[in-house]
């Protein structure tokens, strides 16, 4: 669906297969999975720790999205930083 | 006035003083070339990095209303206070790739507020005026709460008086926070988040290792909780609550967390930290960095069962003659922490209420400056005069506030903020879905907006809370069994309960759908789209895009 034009900017709807991964911190809704007592970890019930783990596989799941979908240079043109540009830096 | 707590009160009030400075002086930090325009004084010259804009939204969705209140409602309720872990779970991948696009079009259009958006997109002043109206209602009772939380923390070190002088330094503490932030805008939250972000996690972590080891450990602190829970209340003859979820609440827990997450990002205030950040990258690293505060507010939530073990009595308001439930986490401190501890922990608490209560009254005040007052006031005003009137709004919002804690009783301002959150929600088809297609028709959405809105109040007015003896407004669960469309009653009998906000939402879209295909039908004009495809893709070093805070 998405194009890219001659100018190198984006329209319209984009699509990336690696945002699917986003739906997979949504299981923390299907509370029959986990609305149980035991096993315990740490004497905490698994219904606690099962939902504090899923905390990591959120960010796992959208730090993946986030390292998969970061902007590629669209050109392979060589690098015309101007002065002002270099002096800036990352502090921009 | 008796028992104060000295050592407690020195050290909250040397930490209030160095974050008033720090309030003071952050009209200086990263200035721009004026503060008399609204990209720079409403949204800190849209340039916060990753750093800043995570302190600044974690300082603005976690807030010391949360911290005060999700372990309270553990310790009274059990597991379905919980709710608050899957919402902020779910919430970061749901809000991704729509506050990218949001941020792109604002970028380029200029926009500051969500009904700027609206207004932007549809052409229609009233669809944008509804937004804007249900942003500043939701928003106040949540400043309200912040105050609530402030004033758990100011009971618990002894300032419980009774009437006007029990109020007393929460208005000093209210007046200090109004008038850096008109100085600063929204410099001054983000640079106080710093120090509140570093106290809470400092405190949470010493709490949450140090007090289970001194209580028994969890497994015993579990324990004692089920057991205290599962005992009939007297009010009712029923258990107060469980350490899981009943085949009642279940779905009641899931559709809560889920409104309250697509909710988060439609309140303006969090909106506000997504603009003010210079690029999409800071976004996307946010979404992947923020769940480090969950972590923090599940382990707090937990200390509601520490609070059980532990023996805590809630505290009774000198205002109101009746137990605050907000005050257990502060007493838990004041109980198991030598004074001075519990006093760098009051002041997180503390100024964690200040740093969400000056962003959400900055996003009130830009709300009413672009889309009420420049849209029906001064239709010509220049950006002086809009960054003047959002500084003087923003000092009215907060007044607001305070007034609404003084006249009325706290119990009441935590219901107008359940009422605020199945409010804004409705504006999530209007808002959300407007950012990816324009196919819903803006009658359509507005007369989804009037449905939602009215049947969602009608729906709470309905609720009953038998534990205080309050007939309406007690609580945000709806039994299936009462819900009634028309005295149709689909679900008759059933005791499942669910999150009104989603109800209302759903009808809000069918609503939606239906209006919009009549009036595609009849051929209404829909208004004019100001924005542009390529307007929701553009990224912090694009060539063309508008310059800020320019007059």
């Amino acid at each position: 669906m998405s194009t890219v034009k001659h100018d190198g900017k984006v329209r319209g709807l984009q699509f990336n297969p690696w945002n699917l991964l986003l739906i997979v911190p949504l299981l923390v809704l299907v509370t029959p999975l986990f609305n149980l007592d035991g096993p315990r970890l740490f004497g905490m019930p698994f219904f606690y720790w099962f939902q504090f783990l899923m905390v990591a596989v959120g960010v796992l799941s959208t730090w993946i999205v986030y390292m998969m979908t970061r902007a590629k240079p669209t050109v392979d043109a060589p690098d015309k930083l101007s002065v002002e540009d270099l002096d800036e830096g990352d502090a921009r | 006035m008796s028992n104060l707590q000295w050592p407690e009160l020195i050290i909250f009030t040397i930490l209030f003083a160095l974050v008033t400075v720090l309030g003071f002086m952050a009209s200086r930090w990263q200035r721009g070339s004026t503060l008399d325009h609204l990209d720079e004084w409403g949204l800190g010259g849209r340039k916060f990095g990753s750093w800043i804009t995570w302190f600044l939204l974690g300082g603005d969705l976690y807030t010391a209303y949360t911290f005060v209140a999700v372990p309270a409602l553990v310790f009274s309720a059990g597991a379905l206070g919980l709710y608050a872990l899957p919402y902020t779970i779910v919430v970061y991948p749901i809000v991704l790739l729509p506050a990218l696009r949001m941020w792109s079009v604002s970028r380029v259009r200029g926009y500051v507020t969500p009904a700027d958006f609206v207004r932007g997109r549809f052409g229609s002043p009233i669809l944008a005026l509804l937004v804007a109206i249900t942003g500043i209602v939701a928003t106040m009772p949540y400043i309200a709460l912040q105050l609530v939380g402030l004033e758990a923390v100011l009971r618990t070190m002894g300032i419980n008086g009774s009437g006007i002088v029990g109020h007393l330094p929460l208005l000093v503490a209210f007046v200090i926070l109004a008038f850096y932030t008109y100085q600063s805008g929204l410099r001054a939250p983000a640079l106080i988040a710093f120090v509140k972000d570093i106290l809470i996690y400092i405190v949470i972590l010493v709490a949450i290792i140090y007090l289970p080891s001194k209580l028994g450990g969890w497994s015993h602190i579990f324990d004692t909780a089920a057991k205290k829970l599962g005992t009939p209340s007297p009010a009712t003859g029923k258990p107060a609550g469980s350490i899981l979820l009943t085949a009642n609440n279940q779905l009641q827990y899931a559709t809560l967390a889920l409104g309250s997450a697509l909710a988060l990002f439609l309140y303006p205030h969090s909106l506000t930290s997504v603009l003010a950040s210079r690029g999409r990258n800071v976004i996307k690293r946010n979404m992947v960095a923020l769940p480090a505060y969950s972590l923090v507010l599940g382990l707090l939530a937990l200390l509601g069962y520490v609070a059980i073990t532990a023996g805590i009595k809630p505290l009774t308001n000198a205002a109101t003659g009746k137990a605050d439930g907000n005050t257990i986490v502060p007493v838990l401190f004041d109980n198991q922490f030598s004074s001075w501890f519990a006093g760098i922990a009051f002041a997180a608490i503390g100024i964690g209420a200040l740093v969400p209560a000056a962003i959400m009254s900055i996003a009130a005040a830009n709300l009413w400056t672009r889309n009420i007052y420049k849209e029906y006031i001064r239709k010509n005003a220049t950006p002086q005069e809009e960054a003047k009137q959002a500084k003087l709004a923003s000092l009215v919002v907060k007044l607001g506030a305070v007034a609404v804690i003084i006249l009325i009783d706290p119990q009441f301002s935590i219901d107008l903020q359940l009422i605020g959150g199945v409010l804004i929600l409705q504006t999530l088809p209007a808002v959300a879905l407007a950012l990816y297609t324009r196919w819903l028709h803006r009658w359509g959405l507005i007369a989804g907006w009037v449905v939602g809105i009215g049947w969602g109040l009608i729906m709470l007015y309905g609720i009953p809370n038998p534990a205080n003896g309050k007939q309406h407004f007690g609580g945000s669960a709806l039994a299936l069994g009462n819900m009634s469309i028309f005295g149709w009653h689909p679900f008759s009998g059933s005791q499942v309960q669910i999150y009104v906000g989603f109800v209302a939402l759903i009808a809000n879209l069918v609503v939606a759908v239906v209006v919009t295909v009549i009036a595609r039908q009849m051929k209404v004009f829909n208004g004019t789209d100001d924005t542009n495809a390529e307007d929701y893709h553009a990224d912090e070093n694009d060539k063309d895009l508008r310059p800020i805070g320019v007059h």
